[in-house]
């Protein structure tokens, strides 16, 4: 029934992609275009075997990269959320700072980094994390102040103390918009890993990508990219699930 | 009887709006005895709302005073029973988890008042619901369930803004049974009521007192006492002086929104 259901939903992307698919390798093949500029579907395909590349080892790189960037990012962001809308004081004191970090152009601190921690692991989360952190901290906080005026009259009549309400009351009315934003951090995760990996990396998914630039081997930049994707969506899709599992009240919501 | 519970004396209330300040009540002196049921209506506008919330604490009085208990309101007090216009469930709560919500507020363990949930969702028709989220529940169920939450404490007084007012006719007359019922018609330890309807033939059937209140800013237009026999059956609805009463509080009543058409 299900099935049916997504075959019937889905078969006019898998129509299209297949054609594509098949248009791209003719076009390749017949009209003698040079396998730098575009490689062919099968030699894309070819080159995730390539032997002479460890891409267990890259993929392993980029998925912790990413990993790591999006709890430091959520973790941080819900952190601040929950300071700013706790105390007014905290708010005047952090947004300005905030929002001159969030005007920065991000991509542009990775060089300072190579400088500040060298290659590795680490700085290349940071990069995802501080790409990914902002819209964190702004659902957060919003989700905890934009509570209707009538459910914390509820909490007063009973005189909960303010820790009370924000446990019982704030948070869980948070938690949609927190989860709704870690939505756009674990696209961030993984544009702020692949940046850091370009600027300084002696491995990774983007580290491939940089040095297929001098090797010429394109259809290997192709096989990363599409690893790259699809890391990214399986984090999505995690993000997703736990979203809907964990505040099914809020169906609807995004 | 004679034990002044709640004692509002010039109590005025001017809300800062936006578009400058509204005066919703003006010099509304009202006392409401220990044990008593008095039901508010008036107007729409005319403050009903404002007035709950001053006595529950939840917002000051910008003049005049408030005692209840023979102390003076300041911040909201405890051990009240508050039915607001909307339902105000937490959306992410079971109904039963809404209804144990004031348990869980006032630090008491809310494993122990389980059962006595149940016995309340039971007597609100709601039995079969505990489980399912409030958006499962339709208008007039939600509001039951708000009803449960006030009553789980079993606060001594209790303050009810329309909480009937989506219910159908027939659930709605269940409900008005079941309230004098809590409230202890046929016991002599009786909570005290603060009734907020829009329905007189309802407010003439439960309270002991009816007060009409006039349109914006809210004053008390009259008092009306109610001298049916107690307990009160569907039945006394159909005396001769259920009818009286109901028809001069009605006509109050339009006077007084009569009036304001005139004055606007
Ligand atoms: N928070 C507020 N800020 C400004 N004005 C308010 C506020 N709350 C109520 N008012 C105004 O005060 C007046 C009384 O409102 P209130 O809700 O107490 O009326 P009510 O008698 O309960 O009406 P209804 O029968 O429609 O529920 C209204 O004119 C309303 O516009
Ligand atoms: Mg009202």
């Amino acid at each position: 029934m299900k099935t049916k259901a997504l075959a019937l939903q889905y078969w006019p992307t898998v129509v299209l992609f297949v054609s594509l698919l098949a248009i791209w390798q003719l076009t390749v093949t017949y009209s003698g275009i040079r396998a730098y500029l575009l490689p062919s579907p099968m030699s894309v395909i070819e080159a995730f075997w390539e032997p002479d590349v460890p891409w267990a080892q890259h993929i392993w790189t980029t998925t912790w990269e990413i990993i790591g960037a999006f709890f430091l990012a959520a973790a941080v962001g819900v952190l601040l959320g929950v300071a700013i809308a706790w105390s007014p004081l905290i708010a005047n004191a952090l947004v300005p700072f905030l929002v001159f970090l969030n005007t920065l152009p991000k991509v542009a601190v990775a060089p300072l980094f190579l400088v500040w921690m060298g290659y590795g692991i680490f700085p290349n989360m940071l990069m995802g994390a501080l790409i990914g952190f902002f819209p964190v901290v702004i659902n957060t906080a919003v989700g905890l102040s934009q509570v209707e005026a009538d459910m914390l009259d509820l909490g007063r009549v009973f005189n909960a103390p303010k820790w009370k309400i924000f446990m019982k009351i704030r948070i869980p009315n948070a938690l949609p918009y927190i989860l709704s934003s870690l939505k756009i951090t674990a696209t961030a995760a993984v544009v702020g890993a692949i940046v850091g990996e370009f600027v300084a990396s002696q491995s990774g998914l983007g580290y491939v990508i940089t040095t297929t630039q001098s090797s010429m081997n394109t259809s290997l930049a192709f096989a990363a990219l599409i690893w790259i994707s699809a890391v990214g969506l399986v984090l999505y899709g995690l993000v997703v699930l736990v979203a809907r599992l964990w505040a099914p009240w809020a169906e609807g919501l995004d | 009887m004679t034990e002044q519970l709640i004692d509002l004396s010039g109590v005025g209330m001017i809300y800062e709006a936006a578009s400058g300040p509204v005066e919703a009540l003006a010099g509304i002196s009202l006392k409401v005895g220990t044990g008593e049921f008095v039901s508010l209506v008036g107007p729409s506008g005319c403050g009903k709302s404002t007035l709950l919330r001053i006595v529950a604490g939840l917002r000051p009085a910008t003049s005049g005073t408030v005692t209840v208990a023979g102390r003076q309101v300041a911040r909201p007090i405890a051990d009240i029973g508050m039915v607001f216009q909307q339902p105000i469930l937490l959306k992410w709560r079971s109904i039963l988890q809404n209804v144990l919500l004031p348990a869980e507020l006032a630090g008491k363990d809310p494993s122990a008042l389980k059962n006595r949930a149940h016995q309340l969702l039971d007597m609100a028709g709601l039995n079969g619901f505990a489980a399912k989220l409030p958006r499962e529940l339709s208008g007039g169920m939600q509001q039951r369930a708000a009803l449960c939450r006030a009553l789980l404490l079993d606060p001594p007084l209790l303050l009810m803004d329309e909480p009937f007012g989506a219910l159908d006719a027939m659930t709605r007359d269940d409900m008005a049974i079941e309230l004098l019922r809590i409230w202890g018609e046929t016991s002599a330890a009786r909570k005290t009521i603060l009734f907020v309807t829009h329905s007189i033939p309802e407010a003439v059937f439960l309270s002991d007192r009816v007060v009409v209140m006039s349109a914006r800013p809210g004053r008390i237009a009259a008092d009306f006492k109610v001298d049916l026999p107690r307990p009160r059956t569907i039945e006394c609805r159909a005396s001769e002086a259920f009818g009286r009463l109901s028809l001069d509080i009605f006509k109050e009543l339009s006077h007084r929104a009569s009036a304001t058409t005139v004055a606007a």
